[in-house]
């Protein structure tokens, strides 16, 4: 019985159901128009629990060894491929987890407000096109939905219509649209010379083709990737972006967008040139000195902005490219860390902007001059972004101290010990202007308001997500041992691409 | 043969027309320079028949025939539609030549 | 001969002579809401007689037909091709949305002239049905003068001072392009005593004289001209922004496009013997420069309508692409291109129509707030604009995708670069306008917008909507359709 299920085209297809739950979820709430409130908060809700099923069915099934396909012949020689291996289901379960949570939040957050139809529809729409990202199988497919991804998110970063909101959409649309086209030439000129190839690990690029023209593919695949990771000198649009609503900075700008691009930088060097490929031109150290320079300079500017969300979108720059520098030192050590902070620093991010929320939609706090005193008066709000932030700084036992631990063991493994110079420089960098948010928040300067004695939390459905991503931070970082854990997938991972236990 | 002769006209019949149409604005002169054009390419035809070796060929008479009339129709409609436009307009040159 | 076969030739007579017949009802039984009828029944039934056709032309090749059954050079020879088949569907789908949107229009404003247009716009229909399935140069003379006579007048019907004076430049460059045209009928003619495009085809094709190579030039100015292909653009931004939101949608989908396609048709095949790889060049890099041109004023319209026109200026600019890339993907592509930006320039024209019905104007200030009141339309503008920009998923980027694979794999990397810049330069665009409308607060100076709670007509929501659905669903179609449109694709080795 369960033998047969397994074969069954229905349930192969399971990436393409995946995607689907939020597509359709997404159109239907377009559609269905801006009145019907309680009908498009149960289908969202509806099509976010459905995804996560679908989602713990395949982990389990590839945890088992099990192979989700699903082909749609799109164009003569070239298919629509989804395939659901160990690395598409790292991207895949941190969406649809982070999904269902910031969909809760952002029912509670746009409580009255115009264009929530628009919101809500497009919200689905762009983690559809995350998800496709994931469980892409080609680059052909993985194209298709890194640019639906742009176009999805663009209504989102204008939704408030604000000329400062048109302003960041413009900008967002320049870079990204801008990479998208470079990266579409890196694709053809791949499809020129090798055809429709699906992501293989250990790459499945000619070797044989000239050096300068392998390199020159290799770098319009970097950029178009790099502007969605937001890696300097691409990173131009993603602090702008910030006048998006909180949910919107919090999933998108820490999770699908910036992901979508790491995770890309991931593909295409584990399964489009193979690591052996990509050290034998060189290009492991260009990705690994451009993250390291992305990593400092965003820390820099972090330390220089006043404004909360601004400082958390350049702490973002700055770990984003934790991923892209273990890729980079291309050890097995370093490439589980970079995976493994794909997953944490979203649970982390996420954590910090919902907390951003928080404080600007309870008491219209925006600068980090603001904070003063307010560990007392939203003690669980500045709990979660203490414990956030900590993690960020990398302090044992919490998630980001995992991913630093073997990104240094990584750089250690290779030889390349100014890897530890960079994380290092980062972590004090982190500290630097992480401390004095928190320091202000628990320990207020005597000279600040008196905000009174009383408790003035967020409304629930705001402090509940919040809590809940920290709860799963913390938890990360402590049960990095057990099955399953984020930690245990990137080891996984980590042996199929190495071919032995790290 | 004198087939040179009217070649040579139907060119100089089209330049003068593309000349017109280039230079004079004013709506009615300029159909009119158009019309001149049209004849040439019609005349060009008619020596084109005549230059076949046996014989007239019709083919190129037919498409004369055919040409005039789409000519005629157009020549009508542009009529009609300069009329229309000076009745709204009261101008008959909407680029502001001198020469009406 | 199966019986499939025997289809061809009462549809092909269908296709041309109905919309004939339904213009001189309209002309003797002046009943909108028969015409109306009449006009979105047509419509149908051609949607369904394509589909033997498309099977035919998919197992036949290319079909050439005698008109009446005389032979050549005397007949009258129908020529259908991927190509042609193509733009037949085109003109059917966009014409059964148009008109569905028309009826409604018509109402809407008590438009005074309801009845002109509905006569031109049959005639328009046949005259470009006619034209796609000329096969020799004569008639294809014909069948253009019948749109321009039809197409000048739709631009006229929107009375005052402007759409007059675009209609009188308008109908002085077709006039031109016309004679410039005949021209070059008569002088390849004189050279080669051809006018079938199969026979011109089949020549050998060693040496072509001089006065073909004149021919070729007057040809191409001339529909260069009537296509509004830059440089010859002057007439279109005026031209389709002071017409209806339907006859415009007509003009930029159809019949800019008609002429453009002749300018493809005659190149490849017939005149192939007349340029040289390096005119080739040359006309990529005007078709280039039509693209950055129609693209960057887009970008500096103050007014909705102009946005879109110029836009025409700039995606018939890559039709012209072909003639130096000229192989069986790049034929590909650009058919598909013709196809996507017909469907979802109409989708833009009615979609803006419904905006200039809600606001009253079409600055682009104005728009402000009609994200609200009038969202379903706009979210249908805004998707037929990518696909215009020919992002993914639509049908756009499966086009784009041909077109740069085609350059590239001739190693001619700079169409490629180009066909990138323009698609940039789309998205733009197309989100500049969007941007206007999800602008808030409204701007003072403007009238606050009329609530349309009930919503818009559904005669007027629905064609936009479904328009711009159709130019999205061919991003999967590629592989479908690829067979379709390579039938009778030219033999050019790169």
């Amino acid at each position: 019985m369960m033998e047969a299920l397994q074969d069954h085209p229905v349930w192969m297809a399971m990436p393409a159901w995946m995607v689907l739950s939020s597509l359709v979820a997404g159109l239907l709430i377009l559609v269905l128009g801006e009145p019907y409130q309680r009908t498009r908060v149960v289908i969202n809700l509806g099509a976010a629990v459905l995804k996560l099923v679908l989602v713990g069915f395949m982990l389990w099934g590839v945890g088992q060894g099990h192979d989700f396909e699903f082909r749609l012949p799109l164009l003569p020689g070239i298919d629509l491929y989804l395939h659901a291996d160990s690395l598409s289901m790292l991207l895949a379960t941190l969406s649809a987890i982070l999904w269902l949570i910031t969909t809760v939040y952002a029912i509670g957050y746009l409580e009255q407000s115009p264009n929530r139809c628009r919101f809500f529809g497009f919200f689905s729409l762009c983690v559809a096109a995350t998800m496709g990202v994931s469980v892409a199988g080609n680059l052909f497919t993985f194209f298709l939905f890194y640019e639906l991804l742009t176009l999805t998110t663009w209504p989102l970063v204008v939704h408030r219509g604000v000329s400062v909101a048109l302003r960041a959409g413009k900008r967002y649309l320049a870079y990204t649209l801008g990479g998208g086209g470079i990266f579409l030439f890196g694709i053809i000129a791949l499809y020129a010379l090798m055809g429709d190839q699906v992501f293989t690990p250990g790459g499945f690029v000619d070797p044989d083709l000239p050096p300068a023209l392998l390199i020159g593919i290799f770098l319009l695949l970097l950029v178009g990737v790099g502007v969605k990771a937001a890696m300097v000198p691409l990173h131009g649009w993603l602090p702008q972006a910030m006048v998006a609503p909180a949910p919107v900075s919090a999933l998108l700008h820490a999770v699908a967008v910036v992901k979508a691009g790491a995770f890309g930088i991931v593909r295409l060097v584990y399964d489009v040139y193979g690591l052996d490929l990509v050290a034998t031109l060189g290009m492991n150290h260009v990705l690994a000195i451009a993250a390291a320079i992305t990593i400092v300079w965003g820390s820099l500017r972090a330390l220089q902005a006043s404004d909360i969300k601004q400082r958390l979108a350049f702490s973002t720059v700055s770990q984003v490219s934790y991923i892209a520098l273990g890729v980079g030192i291309g050890s097995p050590m370093a490439t589980i860390g970079g995976l493994v902070h794909l997953v944490h620093q979203g649970l982390m991010k996420i954590t910090l902007f919902f907390c951003a929320g928080n404080l600007a939609e309870t008491h219209g706090i925006k600068r980090v001059d603001q904070v003063d005193g307010m560990g007392r008066t939203m003690p669980w709000t500045m709990a979660a972004f203490t414990l956030a932030a900590l993690g960020m700084i990398g302090v044992p036992p919490i998630a980001g101290f995992v991913s630093k631990w073997y990104l240094g063991l990584g750089g250690v493994e290779n030889g390349q010990y100014w890897v530890l110079g960079v994380l290092v420089a980062s972590t004090l960098l982190n500290a630097a202007y992480f401390l004095p948010v928190l320091r202000r928040a628990w320990f207020p300067r005597a000279d600040a308001p008196d905000r009174g004695p009383g408790i003035h939390e967020a409304p629930l459905s705001l402090l509940i997500p919040t809590v809940a991503t920290a709860t799963f931070a913390l938890g990360a970082g402590i049960l990095a041992g057990m099955p399953f854990s984020p930690l245990q997938w990137a080891q996984f991972i980590g042996e199929q691409i190495y071919g032995v236990a790290p | 043969m004198t087939g040179w002769l009217f070649s040579v006209t139907a060119g100089l019949l089209f330049a003068i027309g593309l000349y017109g149409v280039l230079i004079r604005t004013e709506l009615v002169r300029r159909l009119l320079a158009a019309n001149v054009m049209a004849t040439a390419v019609f005349l060009f035809l008619i020596v084109v028949a005549a230059e076949t070796p046996d014989g007239p060929d019709p083919v190129p008479q037919a498409m004369v025939l055919t040409g005039i009339v789409i000519a005629v129709s157009l020549t009508a409609f542009a009529l009609a539609l300069i009329r229309h436009f000076r009745a709204v307009t009261g101008e008959s040159d909407p680029e502001g030549g001198d020469d009406d | 001969m199966t019986e499939l076969d025997s289809l061809v030739a009462p549809t092909l007579t269908f296709l041309i002579f109905a919309p004939l017949l339904a213009g001189v009802v309209a002309l003797l039984w002046p009943r909108g809401l028969v015409l109306d009828l009449l006009s979105i029944s047509l419509g149908a039934i051609s949607l369904v007689l394509l589909v033997p056709l498309s099977g035919t032309v998919m197992g036949q090749g290319p079909l050439l037909l005698e008109l009446g059954g005389h032979e050549l050079p005397l007949g009258i020879p129908l020529y259908v091709d991927g190509l042609a088949l193509a733009m037949l569907w085109l003109t059917a789908l966009t014409g059964l949305g148009t008109a569905v949107y028309a009826s409604g229009w018509l109402r809407s404003v008590s438009h005074p002239s309801g009845q002109q247009y509905r006569v031109l716009w049959f005639l328009l229909w046949s005259g470009l049905n006619a034209l796609f399935v000329s096969g020799d140069l004569f008639n294809i003379y014909v069948t253009l003068e019948i749109t321009t006579l039809a197409a000048v007048p739709l631009v006229a019907l929107a009375r005052g001072r402007e759409a007059l004076s675009a209609a009188m430049q308008y109908l002085y460059f077709a006039l031109v392009g016309s004679i410039l045209f005949l021209l070059g009928v008569a002088l390849v003619y004189a050279e080669t005593g051809l006018l079938a495009l199969p026979e011109l085809s089949a020549r050998e094709s060693e040496a072509a004289g001089p006065g073909e190579t004149i021919a070729l030039l007057a040809i191409t100015v001339g529909l260069a001209m009537k296509a509004a292909l830059f440089p010859a653009h002057g007439w279109l931004p005026r031209a389709h922004a002071a017409a209806s939101p339907p006859a415009s949608a007509l003009l930029s989908a159809l019949v800019a496009k008609a002429a453009a396609y002749l300018v493809i048709r005659l190149w490849l095949g017939p005149f192939e013997a007349a340029w040289t790889p390096a005119v080739a060049q040359l006309m990529g890099v005007v078709g280039v420069l039509g693209i950055l041109y129609g693209s960057l004023q887009a970008l500096r319209q103050h007014r909705l309508k102009p946005v879109i026109a110029y836009s025409t200026v700039a995606q018939l600019g890559y039709l012209l692409l072909l003639i130096p890339l000229a192989s069986v993907v790049a034929w590909q592509g650009v058919i598909y291109h013709a196809l996507v930006h017909g469907l979802a320039k109409a989708a833009f024209f009615l979609a803006a129509g419904n905006l200039i019905l809600g606001i009253g104007h079409d600055r682009l200030v104005g728009l402000a707030g009609c994200d609200r009141v009038l969202s379903k339309n706009l979210l249908a503008m805004a998707v037929a604009g990518v696909a215009i920009a020919g992002l993914p998923p639509t049908g756009g980027f499966i086009a784009k995708w041909w077109m740069i694979t085609a350059a590239l794999e001739q190693g001619q990397w700079w169409w490629a670069v180009a066909i990138g810049m323009g698609g940039l330069l789309a998205a733009l665009y197309v989100f500049r306008v969007v941007s206007f409308a999800v602008h808030s607060p409204r701007p003072w100076h403007e009238e606050p917008l009329r609530e349309t709670r009930h919503g818009l007509n559904r005669l007027l929501l629905w064609p936009p909507v479904l328009l711009a659905a159709a130019a999205v669903a061919l991003g999967m179609t590629g592989e479908l359709l690829a067979p379709f449109l390579a039938v009778g694709a030219p033999e050019v080795s790169p």
